[in-house]
């Protein structure tokens, strides 16, 4: 078609547009009587800024995967007893430490990553993020996997463990249809993740196998208690073209704006925060209204920041503590304005009465 | 049920076969169509298709964009499901955001089925906003409002700016260049030739133009029309239909006692062609506002002016020996230039790629049947190779492509 403008004659055409139509305008004003109360064509006004109207429509069905629950579940505590005997069980040794094992099984599974948008994921036990790993620093673990998936997978887990242990060589996959034994201690103490290494190595992670790995400090008391949240930063590529279409704390797009996160005012609260995003280089969280304390991988016991934005690489991650001091909803995303609009967004609601 | 025998002549009578009966017939021709249905059953039924592509093999996913307004109330997108499994539109971004939309009559759309997305999205005036719909699988769709202006509604102002735009583009330019019939009528042999040659040129350039913007048009409509054969054919049934007027004008003519010259039939021809012609173009101006392009539109209008003051002259030039009346001459006019103004309103309106190809089709056809038109009055008897080395004929023709060249050039 004519005129199939760049950019450049797009500026001039849309002057001589507003010529036209101002001459237009002038021309069928005198031609046409009942003009009056007509919106001028060229200085109308945008529509209504509705704030509410951002954010994807619809709810998700929580059946399968309800994200408030996963906040606070580690090593299967979600399940009843018999149920999480199946995949956790849990051996105190002599020397005080225990030993956890684990059955991990990776399957495809189309989840809902969205209102109404439905995603074909790989999955660790049928969830995106894969089942939170809990542990105490020294203890054994023994994760016995299953691959029931299409594709050769595996796990590599981040800490410290032998070569034969790290899940990442061609040769360290399983095939469909095979298992594997995976045993190492849980250390350093932190907050980790573990994620399958096949190849190739993109797709895998952003198909969805990855999941929180939490090793707490030798001593119980080295942390003060508080009400833990494992937040996994995630992002889904729905049509394959190496961007991602929906971002998400723990998967499900603008989630936790409709289902606030419910903490109590004057409580201490720890944020198990990993960066999982693939294809974008970084991601980040923004709290409004309050500071958080900053510890990087949460490998020492004293903050390094104080701050209300922590910027993560691509499989890095943080402990933030914080304590909410007033009632109401406080917002947090990612500070990349085109992530929290594309679903990397929620909120906190904070109840009680102000601590003095 | 008649039969296709006279009655007294039986077959015992004449010692011939005797034919099947009516209802035999009937039979036989409703036979392999009753076969036919039988064997879609079967196809439906068992879905030897499925079996191919297996459990759970992703739907194939289209959605054609047929028209976006952008009004107070935010944009509204009208889209059409052109693949062969249904689609559902499960969210909506404007400029990578989710954002809140209705879908009526629902977000689920079967083959060839149609909704309205209204998005209340606060678009800025002057800038480019993308829409990207995603459908329940993740596919996205993407459409982009190069400039955005607010869509002109069909009310007294739509309708009086939209004549003003086909006054501008059809009825104005087009009068102008009829202003060239005294020079015309006044000029020799060589002088009409050249004339009619130039016609020509112009015509050629706007004969290829036509098929560059039809198919191009096709390529970007939902492939289910099939565009290009829908254009093709379109020109053709439009030629086609062009000669059968011609034919039936002439013979009126004779009958009637040779009351009209040849030279006005042709005149009238090529008036009908160009304003077949300028439908087509309006259309694309209409068009241009109605997918939220009005600056584009704004562009067209531009390059349709300057173009179409030819097509004036085009009218005028086998008129060169024929007595005229000015009436005569503004129905000439009006033919070729008015229809531009329709053609504005119904692609504002009404816009969908598919009229765009179809009127483009016709205004091809048309254009081609007049070129063909024009020849025969150029060259007459002789053959079309020996008057083309004319210097005249030869210089005309250049002469029309490089004005429609020059203009084009000029509007981009």
């Amino acid at each position: 078609m004519r005129g199939r403008a760049d950019p450049q004659n797009r500026r001039w055409s849309r002057r001589a547009w507003l010529r036209l139509a101002g001459l237009g305008s002038l021309t069928s004003g005198v031609a046409l009587a009942s003009q009056d109360g007509q919106p001028d064509l060229v200085s109308a006004s945008a529509p209504d800024h509705l704030g509410a109207a951002m954010g994807p429509v619809g709810r998700v069905s929580t059946e399968s995967f309800d994200p408030t629950q996963f906040l606070r579940t580690w090593n299967f505590s979600n399940l009843p007893a018999l149920e999480r005997e199946r995949f956790y069980r849990e051996t105190p040794k002599l020397d005080g430490t225990t030993l956890r094992e684990y059955e991990l099984f990776a399957v495809d599974r189309e989840i809902e990553i969205a209102p109404g948008v439905f995603f074909p994921a790989w999955t660790y036990n049928g969830q995106v993020p894969g089942p939170t790993i809990r542990a105490t620093a020294g203890d054994h673990l023994r994760i016995n996997f299953v691959n029931q998936g299409s594709h050769p997978h595996g796990l590599h887990f981040h800490g410290w463990h032998p070569p034969g242990m790290d899940g990442a060589l061609a040769e360290q996959q399983v095939m469909p249809g095979d298992s594997f034994l995976y045993e190492f201690d849980a250390e350093p103490f932190g907050v980790h993740l573990y994620h399958c290494h096949a190849n190739p190595l993109k797709r895998h992670l952003h198909k969805g196998l990855y999941g929180a790995f939490i090793v707490d400090p030798p001593s119980a008391s080295a942390r003060p208690p508080a009400d833990e949240l494992v937040m996994v930063l995630n992002g889904f590529d729905t049509n394959f073209d190496a961007e991602n279409e929906f971002y998400a704390a723990n998967t499900v797009a603008s989630f936790y704006l409709q289902e606030p996160i419910r903490v109590a005012v004057g409580q201490l609260v720890r944020m198990y925060v990993v960066n999982m995003t693939e294809f974008d280089l970084i991601n980040s969280l923004h709290l409004h209204g309050m500071f958080f304390d900053v510890f990087r991988t949460g490998t020492s016991l004293t903050t390094t920041e104080s701050t209300d934005t922590i910027m993560l690489c691509q499989g890095e991650r943080a402990i933030l503590e914080t304590t909410f001091r007033y009632p109401g909803d406080f917002m947090f995303h990612g500070h990349q304005a085109e992530f929290a609009e594309l679903g990397w967004m929620g909120l906190f609601r904070a109840e009680g009465t102000r601590a003095t | 049920m008649p039969l296709s025998q006279p009655p007294r002549r039986t077959g015992a009578e004449t010692g011939r076969v005797r034919r099947p009966s009516g209802a035999v017939l009937l039979a036989l021709a409703v036979l392999p169509l009753v076969l036919l249905g039988g064997l879609l059953g079967v196809l439906v039924w068992s879905g030897p298709v499925d079996a191919v592509r297996g459990e759970g093999y992703p739907p194939v996913e289209t959605l054609a964009f047929q028209r976006v307004e952008l009004g107070p109330d935010g944009v509204l997108a009208v889209v059409l499901n052109d693949g062969p499994d249904p689609v559902t539109i499960a969210q909506v971004q404007v400029d990578d955001a989710y954002w809140s939309f209705t879908s009526a009559p629902g977000p689920t759309l079967a083959h060839l089925g149609r909704a309205t997305l209204t998005i209340p999205y606060p678009w800025v005036e002057g800038d480019a906003h993308t829409l990207r719909l995603v459908t329940s699988s993740g596919v996205t769709f993407d459409h982009e409002v190069a400039v955005a202006v607010e869509t002109p509604s069909p009310d007294a102002r739509f309708f009086g700016i939209f004549t003003l735009i086909g006054l501008y583009v059809g009825v104005i330019p087009v009068a102008i260049g009829l202003l060239w019939l005294p020079l015309v009528s006044r000029a020799g042999r060589a002088t009409v030739n050249f004339m009619l040659a130039l016609t020509i040129g112009l015509l050629l350039f706007l004969l290829i133009e036509a098929g560059h913007d039809g198919l191009e048009a096709a390529a970007s409509a939902p492939s289910s029309f099939q565009g290009e054969a829908l254009f093709v054919f379109g020109a053709l049934a439009a030629y086609i239909g062009l000669e059968m007027v011609g034919g039936w004008l002439r013979t009126r003519r004779r009958d009637a006692g040779a009351a009209v010259g040849s030279g006005w039939i042709l005149a009238l021809l090529v008036a009908t062609g160009i304003g077949l012609h300028n439908f087509g173009e309006g259309l694309a101006i209409g068009a241009a506002f109605s997918l939220g392009e009005a600056a584009l539109g704004t562009l067209l209008i531009v390059g349709f002016t300057l173009h179409n003051t030819t097509e004036g002259l085009a009218i005028v030039a086998p008129l060169a020996k024929e007595p005229v009346r000015v009436g005569q001459l503004l129905r000439l006019g009006a033919l070729g230039g008015a229809p531009t103004i329709a053609g504005a309103m119904v692609g504002g309106l009404i816009y969908s790629p598919i009229w765009s190809v179809l009127f483009l089709a016709i205004g091809a056809g048309a254009i081609a049947q007049v070129v063909v038109q024009l020849t025969r009055q150029v060259v007459g008897e002789e053959s079309v190779s020996a008057y083309v080395a004319t210097a005249p004929v030869a210089g005309g023709l250049f002469a029309g492509v490089a004005v429609m060249y020059v203009t084009g050039l000029i509007v981009g």
